[in-house]
């Protein structure tokens, strides 16, 4: 079902006049409250009134992740502090999280998108929306909870974990519509079946599965675990959250992107040319209804290609395939993205010298585990196994602290870790996804 | 009355300890005592040879971690009760013993024990206080 009928099946046209109307409020709007944006603007010789058609927007200068990470933490918002009534936040390069902040009204505009999201995806008023993704500064969780409002679905906001609990939640409650991680959800049918539970025979009728990258076969594996239809939902929170694009249940083709809110380009990440239609390079959005904290030509580092071709569920808003891969060495782990410097910086903690280290990703009973393989110095070397067990536990805890995330630490031997070039391979991703 | 014990830092592989055994012959290095304590995903070889610097000069060369450790030679005597007297002693003075191994060969009719103290000095002082004989690096290299 389409929930917002009138702008979800816009004609080109009438959308783009929308579109264009949207971009020059914003632009105007940045450029008078955030100095980042003038000053930048200014360096490039562009101001708003020099953009009076959408492909004036390659004039525009891209924000990258580090302009974020320049202005931490409240630097690029567009209101006074005042009118924020949320903040989110997401890991980033240094240790510094990613801050966002939304108004009343962009909490509102969320609200209304993901509640497009959870309708393309299968869900409707009544259903129970069972939501495993993480509540908390990560913006899965609260933004799936509010869109399922919206919707006037009921929403279990059961978080994620505790997932025994979550079994017994999903066989006495009879949910119909699964909100999760994909991996956490293949998690949730072996814990289902190790207690005896057959999803087959749950409640369930859709889920929507994102905030990590995934792929038709896993798609097929969750379809037939768990008897229901899955689609892929994408976001990230820099751009608002989740409910940027969905894929709709009807043709799980691509997903649909929110263009009245988002606008996206395609560029070619070396040279930050826009591509043809059809292309496939980096993912740029500039976000046209964002109060708090509207981002101007956002280089996602997503790699991806539109797709223009009319689809059969009757939305006219343009698709863009699943993710294909990142263009700098981001890892998605259990959804929490980890970049190999944030390691580096807690290792760094730890001893004065960089330690060589590896990073090992594998997929064992549907989870992320990751393995921090770290080359032991003269500097670390202690003759005792306690000691030595102590600086695996250290350094496992630092990363839980700074990263959220659990891994396992391995010490290996001086120059055990494989290099090419003289540069250490810092990651090895054995997942096939 | 210290000894200097090396140790090496190797992950659990075949082959590994006779890298290390290889390197040592080369250079005509004579292990007297070694003991290895293990974990899932490495193991630390602790070794008391009879050319300390020599020994850790090449096994650095060869790019092994190494580290050096002060521990105690104990005379223990052969028989019943030898070993828990020593071991009374220490508990009385509070000292914790981190680890120990034999030492392959005798002084005289006694068995010798190599032992980790966290207090190395105290446990010196003790022990030759109450008349047992630790035995001294360049006597134990020898022996």
């Amino acid at each position: 079902m389409i929930y917002d009928m009138e702008f979800e099946t816009l004609p080109r046209e009438a959308l783009e006049a929308i579109q264009l109307k949207r971009l020059q409020a914003t632009l105007q709007r940045s450029y008078a409250t955030v100095p980042f944006y003038r000053e930048r603007f200014r360096e490039f010789g562009v101001t708003p009134s020099d953009i009076r058609s959408l492909d004036d927007m390659e004039k525009l200068p891209f924000l990258v992740k580090q302009d974020l990470r320049d202005n931490y933490p409240f630097g690029l918002f567009a209101v006074p502090k005042e009118n924020v009534v949320r903040i989110h936040a997401s890991s980033g390069t240094t240790g510094k999280p990613t801050v966002v902040g939304y108004t009343a009204r962009d909490i509102e505009t969320w609200a209304n998108l993901m509640a497009r999201a959870l309708s393309a995806g299968g869900a409707r008023r009544g259903d129970i929306i069972h939501n495993a993704y993480g509540y908390g500064l990560f913006t899965g969780g609260l933004g799936v909870h509010y869109g399922a409002e919206r919707l006037g679905a009921t929403v279990i906001p059961v978080s994620g974990g505790n997932t025994k609990r979550q079994i017994t939640i999903m066989k006495d409650f009879g949910p119909s519509i699964l909100t999760a991680t994909p991996s956490y959800t293949l998690h949730l049918a072996e814990v289902a079946r190790e207690m005896g539970v057959d999803f087959k025979e749950l409640n369930f009728r859709h889920g929507i599965f994102g905030a990590e990258p995934w792929s038709e076969a896993m798609r097929r594996q969750i379809e037939g675990d768990l008897g229901l239809s899955a689609v892929d939902i994408y976001g990230l929170s820099e751009v608002m959250g989740p409910g940027v694009a969905v894929e709709c249940h009807e043709a799980k083709a691509g997903l649909h992107i929110f263009e009245d809110h988002f606008i996206p380009e395609i560029i070619d990440p070396e040279t930050g040319k826009r591509l043809p239609p059809g292309e496939v390079g980096e993912l740029v959005f500039t976000s046209i209804t964002k109060e708090a904290f509207p981002v101007i030509r956002y280089r996602t580092r997503d790699i991806t290609r539109l797709i223009e071709e009319p689809c059969v569920c009757g939305r006219t808003l343009i698709r863009m395939e699943r993710i294909s891969g990142r263009t700098d060495d981001m890892l998605i782990i259990r959804g929490v993205n980890v970049f190999p410097s944030q390691i580096e910086s807690v290792l760094m903690t730890i001893s004065e010298v960089e330690p060589h280290y590896q990073l090992e990703v594998d997929r064992e009973d549907s989870l992320d585990i990751l393995t921090v393989k770290v080359e032991i110095s003269q500097k670390l070397f202690t003759d005792e196994v306690r000691g030595l067990q102590n600086l695996e536990r250290m350094i496992a805890k630092n990363i839980k602290e700074y990263l959220g995330i659990s891994a396992k630490v391995r010490l290996v031997e001086p120059k055990s870790i494989a290099r090419s070039e003289g540069k250490a391979v810092r990651v090895i991703d054995r997942r096939r996804i | 009355m210290k000894v200097e014990q090396i140790s090496i830092f190797m992950e659990n592989k075949a082959g590994r300890l006779a890298e290390v055994t290889a390197i040592l012959k080369e250079s005509a290095v004579n292990i007297r005592a070694l003991s290895l304590a293990d974990t899932a995903d490495f193991g630390v070889l602790r070794m008391i040879v009879d050319d300390t610097v020599l020994a850790d000069r090449v096994l650095k060369d060869a790019g092994f971690t190494v580290g050096k450790t002060e521990v105690v030679a104990v005379e223990v005597t052969d028989s019943p009760g030898g070993l828990h007297d020593i071991l009374e002693i220490l508990r009385e003075k509070n000292i914790n013993v981190e680890y120990m191994y034999a030492f392959v060969q005798q002084s005289g009719d006694k068995a010798v024990m190599i032992f980790r103290f966290d207090d190395v000095d105290g446990a010196v002082t003790h022990l030759s206080a109450r008349g047992i004989p630790v035995v001294g690096g360049k006597r134990l290299y020898t022996l």
